[in-house]
């Protein structure tokens, strides 16, 4: 029941130009970005004359991509997780879905994993992109899974946040700007907390917990940080949808 | 066991401490249609939506088919086909589409989901419009949608909310053949405003007015209301309303306009040949003689605002 809810997301953002519009922009931007990264690498390395300066071409276009995509979705998933819930709510399609045979844990998870589904297609095509240089190279592909993780974790937690976001409005455009601003405040914690880095909010930025997938290193504990904050944010939205029912 | 498809139990509904429905109970059977009308903002969307688990009551339970809507809310739901007032559609989508995701959330198994959706294009009459936009379809035919969406599972208990409105004429006979039609082995609730629609397709009525139900029962007894035992007499020169009533079987007159008389019989009383008969003796001009109809809206209009208890009827 979980897949058809979210075969239903995936239809309806195929079926608008918006979805379509959103991934080739990305990948274009990607692209370019990947390109420029080789690039920048032989000009580069070219100058490194001492071992100790020197960095594997994964990781020195791995990272500049990688980074660049982690900044890069926080404008993408709100424009795509907006309309997830306040659209159908402003359209009265809500009761389309609240009269068939499922739980509303279930129309929560179809339309997360639909979204994640969506944008993981942007994980793929960047792994893809990247593993091309072994072709010349001989490139370090656990980075690169151990980076796919990691910025699909950080989608699916944006996905979440945005969900919840899209279920408290009918304005989907309300739901994007929050989602943004809340989005933006997480990821950028750290930095305030610069001079403290052990600060407890600093710990609950986002990017300190996808620095560790960044440089290759798969932690537990950035796993259930991640996992424990998508779990959060989806209990919040069911429990937004029970209100729904519950105080009409 | 009974053999109930909808039991509604003393459904109280309340917003913000006012009652929106109250202490609504009813049950229906397999094969029944059932209209339920009522004025604007009377709780019939209210209700429905109770009925359909869209909205949790205050108060009182609803059971589909003998399975309780708030223990098991999935095995009810899958045996409700709901179409809400306003309806909901996928604009995004094609018709086709739209149909497909619906059979396939109101688990019909994957094989027979083409079939699924071709059999409730072909009820709706939208085999044509199959590739066609939702969003490009006109108003009677996005209503149509909304209705195939609702019977394409073929289930027990059909709730449409105003089905009829924003159709054409013809449409609309053709939806209220369809209605016939699901309800002769279904059970169906439709709401309306409209009341011959009432009377053509709903084999019981419900009358609801301030969340309270004021009239539950057979069509029958609602057109006994209508009727009543009144006849209208048209004479050119009229007697006065002493005169009328030495006939016998006639307890009350009353005249309407010069030249018109309204009287009222008692029961199973035929006065009509001995009031022919007196006015040609007496010459008075006899020139018209019907059955006189109080209309729909008068008895429905009478129910909704007389403060007089439920009339209740037990179903034929």
């Amino acid at each position: 029941m979980i897949i058809n809810v979210a075969r239903k997301e995936l239809k309806s953002m195929f079926a608008s130009p918006m979805g379509w519009v959103i991934l080739s922009l990305l990948m274009f931007s990607f692209g370019t970005y990947y390109l420029n990264g080789v690039n920048d690498y032989f000009a580069v390395m070219s100058g490194a004359m001492r071992p100790a300066e020197r960095t594997g071409v994964t990781q020195f276009v791995g990272q500049m991509v990688y980074g660049f995509a982690s900044f890069m979705v926080l404008f993408a998933v709100p424009l795509l997780s907006m309309r997830l819930i306040s659209e159908e709510r402003r359209n009265q399609t809500l009761p389309f879905l609240f009269s068939a045979p499922i739980s509303l844990t279930e129309i929560v998870m179809g339309k997360f994993i639909g979204l994640v589904a969506f944008l993981s297609i942007l994980v793929v095509f960047i792994g893809l992109m990247l593993s091309t240089l072994n072709i010349w190279a001989d490139i370090d592909f656990g980075f690169i899974i151990a980076n796919s993780i990691g910025l699909l974790l950080m989608i699916a937690s944006f996905s979440a946040l945005g969900l919840y976001f899209s279920s408290m409005t009918q304005q989907p455009v309300i739901a994007a700007i929050l989602t943004f601003i809340a989005l933006f405040a997480l990821m950028f914690l750290d930095r305030f907390f610069a001079g403290d880095p052990s600060n407890m909010l600093a710990s609950l930025s986002l990017t300190r917990h996808f620095q560790s997938f960044s440089g290759g290193l798969i932690d537990t504990g950035d796993i259930a940080y991640f996992l424990l904050f998508i779990i959060t944010f989806l209990t919040l939205t069911v429990r937004r949808l029970d209100a729904d029912r519950l105080r009409g | 066991m009974n053999n109930f498809t909808v039991e509604a139990n003393e459904l109280t509904r309340l917003y913000g401490g006012r009652e929106a429905v109250s202490n609504v109970s009813f049950t229906l059977s397999k094969g029944q249609v059932l209209g339920f009308l009522g004025p604007n903002g009377a709780g019939k969307s209210t209700t429905m939506k109770m009925l359909t688990g869209n909205l949790a009551p205050s108060n009182g339970s609803v059971k589909i088919c003998g399975i309780d809507m708030m223990e098991s809310p999935k095995e009810a739901k899958a045996l409700i086909g709901y179409l809400p007032e306003m309806r909901p559609l996928y604009k995004e989508l094609t018709v086709d589409e739209y149909l497909t995701i619906a059979a396939r959330l109101h688990r019909v198994s994957a094989g027979s989901i083409k079939k699924a959706v071709e059999v409730a294009k072909d009820r709706c009459g939208l085999g044509h419009m199959s590739k066609r936009l939702i969003e490009n379809l006109s108003n009677g035919y996005q209503q149509r949608v909304g209705i195939a969406q609702a019977i394409i599972h073929n289930p027990m208990v059909v709730i449409l909310d105003e089905p009829t409105v924003g159709l054409d004429p013809i449409q609309i006979r053709d939806i209220r053949a369809l209605i016939r039609e699901v309800g002769a082995e279904r059970s169906v609730i439709i709401s309306t405003h409209i009341l011959p629609e009432v009377e053509m397709v709903c084999d019981h009525v419900q009358i609801i007015d301030k969340g309270k139900l004021v009239f539950n029962g057979a069509i029958d007894v609602l057109k006994k209301h209508r009727i009543g035992n009144k006849l209208l007499i048209g004479m050119h020169n009229a007697p006065s309303t002493e005169e009328m009533l030495k006939i016998a079987g006639i307890i009350e007159a009353e005249n309407v306009s010069a030249g018109l008389m309204r009287v009222r019989f008692a029961e199973d009383a035929a006065p009509a040949e001995s009031i022919v008969q007196t006015a040609v003796q007496n010459g008075w001009g006899l020139y018209q003689i019907a059955p006189d109809q109080t209309s729909l809206e008068d008895v429905f209009v009478q129910l909704t605002y007389q403060d007089q208890p439920v009339v209740e009827q037990a179903a034929a």
